[in-house]
């Protein structure tokens, strides 16, 4: 929509503001230093409003949880946008001057009636108006998001659905303001602003582009691949229909983090040639061919990360590799050795000064300016660039900067994919929890006080209906496959809803049930929402004995 | 807010309507609108927390002591951590927070400075030889009427037996009291006696609110310059200008205001508030709207002793009265402006009647002082403009309002202008509170008060936290700056008299005892002076002497107490101490 990549604003802004719409994220688990900052700024006076399926530990410092049925999170955001429009506390200036495509989107959204949003999204229509009205009235107000958003079939609308909001109040491109999807990792941001994404070169340069190709080119030394590559979840039905045969994966788990793992583990296990690079023997390592030790970025290793907030940092070597782990660039380096090209130099410093010369929005980046000013936030193009804190401020310039004006998105309510029925009558969400992180390969080697393992959890009146007590150990099956785990009641999430980590996959395979829809513009698979049935375990045996089929 | 961890320890029944009974269903900080819609947050916690002394209370009350069960039920309605909420019951010296193993009501026995040498010791043992539940704690305010009790009911009201007759005949009680000289007879005290304490009728029959018709008429700014050329200074104790806080607040615009009324008047020796406030509390409620509207402030608060029950009814009853006579509420008098009132009971809390510890203990927070700047005129009670005068002080500006700053000056010095409420107990014939013109000597006033009845050995001006002087500085003129030149201290209007029968030792070592353990703690050398200072005292009792190094160490420990605390409990915690030396009424080996 803005053609960014990036959170629109600041840790710092998030501390001043008026108004927060914390929507499908658990930030004070997943995201602690940012809530950090987002607690600063509720402490400051921000009223927060948190829209989420589960009363997360981050609901509990709202003003007011807004608990949606999962996947629609779009009948949500319409509502909003229709009572906002209709209250007439739309931005017009703003909308005349910096967007486009306004009269069509608000047709679009005349349908979704505050009774209509409550009638899909089980949240009160008195608490849909009050949020809008708080959004729009608000001088500073910022939309928040994590996966709770994008692991779904629709992700890249549910997004556009929050955008369209900010482009209705004004509510981005300006101090305090914003949209700002948070990043699991200290890196993740750097990671795309690197280019590891199937379409961009580092600093989001269209590889199909000629122009930005051509600069690359001379750089680099040779000719480069104009077309676009495909993205995880394509690469494993590329594996499926055998057009993928070999894999090189860094730093990721898929043998564990795919959603439908059977599947997944089984498609990793028949390729011709399976390279991994991690830091940990994770299980995907264990399927591998060759294993490249390597060297942990935050503290064995000298170069830089990007947090949420775009901000460059260096990170130095505190300690030694152990054993035979190596930096990533000398892996790196020492791979194009053994194909017979040298890739040059090896010095962190020297490759950076070579990304700001292709990269614009990194160019004003030096060492030395990382270093004396604390990092610097992305767009900094040249030397004497203060760096920016929040992005699109042209959408206030006079001639918005010379760019067309932002457009809004037609988008509709359409639940997940898998819906629930009679054989699978609950809905499964998955999350995270505070001292664990995704697969676990990095927080499962250390003790935590206050982890409790993998748990089914589920509100106790759904147990009272099925006949198990708190602590059971149950069956749960999704259309994919069967599990066995405990339950935790929760009186804190809703009837009909249950939700798991997926922390611990040596102990429960949680993402043997959940479902690989996925999103053909983002590339992220449906974990959010899957269908399933939950069994006493006697009963299920029992069953599986009268029709004489063995358990396991 | 969502960090918080009970104890598995749950709240019976009882606690809960306990707690119920005071805190309204809004009270909660929770609300489970529905199944999807919750409602919480960190400003509906933050605008809840000043509701957990109330909570406190009601549990101490109902319950008799505050189990971790009850302390829990609290914590989860108003969202405050059970740690924390723990380190407030624990503060206060009327919360009990281990079971007592019994049922009956408490009897507090004052062991302090009138009490003591009224042998208050002897009385607590005759009471636990009744059978009575005893506790010896500090000062309860009734020092004319020494050794004083309090009894602390369990489902049942607080209560000061010596309160009967006054209950019982509120209209025609006679409290002991007298005005020395000629000029216009009693100001502050004029209703006493006369005025029916229970009664807007009666107080409106002599001339009750008036002033405050006045005061509307005149418009605030108006008020404050009057106070301002009256030279009115503030009677809790630091004799600041009561004008320069008024005015302070008045220019403070776009915040809320307050205005607070600070009766937790907890100085050894003082109970001058208590009189004003159990028969006259229409006094009290008027100079405090006065405050307010001239300030404009729409919010009142009265800060008032736990162990003043009999004044806490009375200004209940007048709050309600002057609220449904229109004289508190929406639009005061007619004149369009909102004004309303708050009472709060502190729970035994000596540290709480300075001003920013009151407004912690108002706020939910334990009674320790903040540091200054900023001040309460911009940031005070909720970080609001605030100010905060004795209930003394605003019955002088009640007068002033009505009788102009020149009436005012009539009487007392140039310096020192007006009337002045003094306490007189220990060895005087008729202790009480007395209104002089200020400028009247020490001699005089004591014979007003009908002499000593021994010969007087020593006199302690200001309380605990003033200083000992002998019978030679009896031509002292009673003011702020004869005191102050002559090394001591009018304070709260303490006169304290001892005779040559007194046991100084043994007074002393209770004083040291009283700071030890009313220190909050948060500043360190206050915290461990007080301790060693005790500490001092006690071995000197054992060894009949002082060392010349503890003498040295009294003093050293004495300035960094002054230097490094940062409020008025550890700037004068070593001032009856040192006088004592000083006068030789201890330490020497005879």
């Amino acid at each position: 929509m803005f053609g960014a990549g990036g959170g629109t604003a600041s840790y710092k802004e998030i501390e001043e503001v008026d108004v927060v719409l914390l929507w499908g994220s658990n930030a004070r688990e997943a995201h602690p230093i940012f809530f950090h900052h987002l607690l600063k700024g509720l402490k400051n006076g921000a009223k927060m409003f948190a829209v989420d399926p589960r009363r997360t530990s981050s609901s509990k410092f709202a003003d007011a949880w807004l608990g949606l049925d999962v996947g629609t999170d779009i009948a949500l955001a319409n509502a909003v946008a229709r009572e906002i429009i209709h209250a007439g506390l739309v931005n017009e200036a703003f909308i005349a001057h910096s967007t486009d495509g306004y009269e069509t989107y608000k047709a679009s959204v005349q349908s979704y009636t505050l009774e209509y949003a409550e009638e899909i999204t089980g949240v009160p229509a008195t608490a849909i108006k009050e949020m809008a009205h708080a959004y729009a009235t608000a001088e500073k107000a910022q939309i928040l998001w994590t996966l709770g958003i994008t692991e779904h079939h629709n992700a890249v609308d549910n997004v556009l659905s929050l955008c369209n909001l900010a482009l209705l109040t004004g509510h981005v491109g300006k101090w305090g303001s914003g949209l700002v999807p948070l990043r699991g990792q200290n890196n993740v941001q750097g990671g795309g602003d690197m280019g590891a994404l199937p379409n961009k070169f580092p600093g989001f340069q269209d590889i199909t582009n000629a122009e930005h190709r051509e600069k690359f080119e001379a750089v680099y030394g040779a000719k480069l691949n104009p077309e676009d590559g495909i993205h995880l979840t394509l690469m494993f039905e590329a594996m499926g229909r055998g057009e993928l045969t070999a894999a090189f994966v860094l730093g990721e788990n898929p043998a564990d983090s795919e959603a439908d793992i059977d599947h997944a583990r089984k498609l990793l296990s028949g390729l011709d040639c399976l390279v991994v690079q991690d830091i940990f023997m994770t299980r995907t390592a264990e399927l591998a061919d060759v294993v490249f030790p390597a060297s942990v970025a935050w503290a064995e290793s000298d170069g830089t990360v990007t947090s949420s907030e775009r901000r460059v940092q260096r990170t130095r070597p505190a300690v030694t590799p152990p054993g035979e782990a190596r930096h990533d660039i000398d892996i790196m380096h020492e791979l194009g050795q053994r194909m017979g090209v040298d890739l040059g130099t090896t010095e962190p410093e020297a490759l950076w000064d070579e990304l700001r010369s292709l990269s614009p929005m990194h160019g004003g980046m030096s060492y030395e300016r990382l270093e004396a000013e604390g990092g610097l936030q992305w767009p900094c193009p040249d030397l004497d660039h203060p760096g920016s804190p929040f992005l699109h401020g042209w959408l206030w310039e006079d001639d918005l900067g010379g760019r067309a004006p932002s457009p809004f998105s037609v988008v509709d309510h359409d639940g997940p994919n898998e819906k629930l029925t009679d054989e699978f009558p609950l809905r499964l969400t998955t999350g995270r929890s505070l001292d664990s992180f995704n697969t676990g390969v990095q927080s499962n080697g250390f003790e935590s006080p206050i982890r409790y393992g993998e748990e089914l959890d589920i509100n106790p009146a759904d147990g009272v209906s099925l006949n198990i007590v708190d602590g059971e150990r149950v069956s749960v099956s999704s259309p994919r496959g069967t599990v066995e785990m405990n339950v935790r009641f929760q009186p804190d999430i809703p009837v009909g809803l249950t939700f798991t980590t997926y922390h611990f996959p040596a102990l429960v395979d949680i993402n043997k049930l959940t479902n690989d829809a996925w999103d053909k513009r983002s590339g992220t698979s449906e974990f959010k929402a899957a269908s399933i049935r939950v069994e006493k375990i006697s009963a299920s045996r029992h069953e599986q004995q009268r029709q004489g089929v063995p358990h396991g | 807010m969502a960090d918080l961890h009970l104890t598995i320890d749950n709240s019976t029944d009882a606690e809960r309507a306990a707690v119920d009974g005071v805190l309204s269903p809004d009270a909660r900080v929770v609300i489970h609108e529905s199944e999807r819609l919750v409602r919480g947050g960190m400003t509906r916690k933050n605008d809840r927390r000043h509701l957990l002394l109330p909570a406190l209370h009601a549990l101490q009350a109902d319950i008799g002591w505050i189990s971790a069960g009850g302390l829990n039920y609290i914590s989860d309605v108003l969202q405050v951590p059970p740690a924390e909420a723990y380190g407030v019951a624990t503060f206060y010296e009327l919360f009990r927070t281990e079971d007592p193993g019994h049922s009956d009501s408490t009897v507090h026995v004052c062991m302090d400075t009138s009490c003591h040498i009224a042998d208050a010791e002897a009385f607590a043992q005759a009471l636990e030889a009744d059978g009575q539940r005893v506790h010896r704690g500090p000062c309860l305010g009734q020092c004319e009427r020494a050794p004083a009790q309090f009894v602390q009911g369990r489902g049942a009201p607080d209560s000061v037996p010596a309160d009967a007759d006054n209950i019982a005949s509120p209209g025609a009680f006679q409290s002991i009291q007298r005005a020395a000289g000629d000029a216009g007879g009693l100001r502050l005290l004029a209703n006493i006696g006369v005025v029916d304490p229970t009664s807007l009728a009666s107080y409106r029959a002599h001339g009750g609110y008036a002033a405050l018709e006045k005061a509307l008429s005149m418009g605030g700014q108006a008020v404050i310059d009057e106070v301002r050329s009256a030279g009115l200074t503030g009677r809790g104790g630091a004799g600041f200008p009561t004008a320069i806080k008024w005015q302070g607040v008045a220019d403070e615009h776009g915040r809320p205001k307050h205005v607070i009324a600070n009766a937790d008047e907890s100085e050894p020796g003082t109970f001058k508030d208590r009189t004003l406030m159990e028969n006259d509390p229409f006094a009290l409620i008027e100079g405090l709207t006065i405050a307010g509207v001239s300030v404009g402030a729409e919010n009142g608060w009265i800060y008032i002793r736990g162990e003043y029950p009999l004044s806490t009814a009375r200004l209940t009853n007048a709050i309600e009265q002057a609220r449904t006579a229109g004289l508190l509420g929406d639009d005061v008098m007619g004149s369009g402006q909102r004004f309303d009132i708050e009472l709060r009971r502190g729970a035994g809390a000596y540290i709480c009647g300075e001003e920013t510890a009151l407004m912690e203990s108002i706020e939910g927070f334990r009674g320790e002082p903040r540091n200054k700047p900023p001040f309460p005129s911009t940031h005070g009670l909720f970080g609001e403009p605030t100010v905060v005068n004795n209930p003394e002080t605003l019955l002088n500006a009640t007068y002033i309002v009505l009788n102009s700053a020149a009436a005012y000056r009539f009487v007392g010095t140039e310096k020192s202008p007006g009337t002045r409420l003094f306490c007189l107990s220990g060895h005087v014939a008729n202790p009480g509170v007395y209104e002089v013109p200020q400028g009247t000597t020490l001699g005089e006033m004591i014979e007003i008060a009908g002499g000593s009845t021994g010969t007087t050995k020593a006199i302690l001006m200001g309380g605990a936290a003033g200083s000992f002087i002998d019978a030679g500085q009896l031509d002292m003129p009673l003011t702020g700056e004869d005191t102050r030149e002559r090394g001591t201290t009018l304070g709260s209007g303490v006169v304290t008299l001892f005779d040559d029968t007194v046991d100084f030792t043994s007074l002393l070592t209770r004083i040291t005892e009283f700071f030890k353990s009313e220190s909050c703690g948060q500043c360190v050398p206050c915290r461990v002076g007080t301790k060693r200072q005790h500490e001092v005292i006690v071995e000197m009792g054992i060894r009949g002497s002082l060392a010349a190094e503890r003498n040295t160490l009294i003093d050293d420990m004495a300035l960094a107490m002054a230097d490094a605390s940062i409020c008025g409990l550890g700037h004068t915690a070593a001032g009856a101490v040192q006088s004592a030396i000083r006068l030789g009424l201890i330490g020497s080996a005879s």
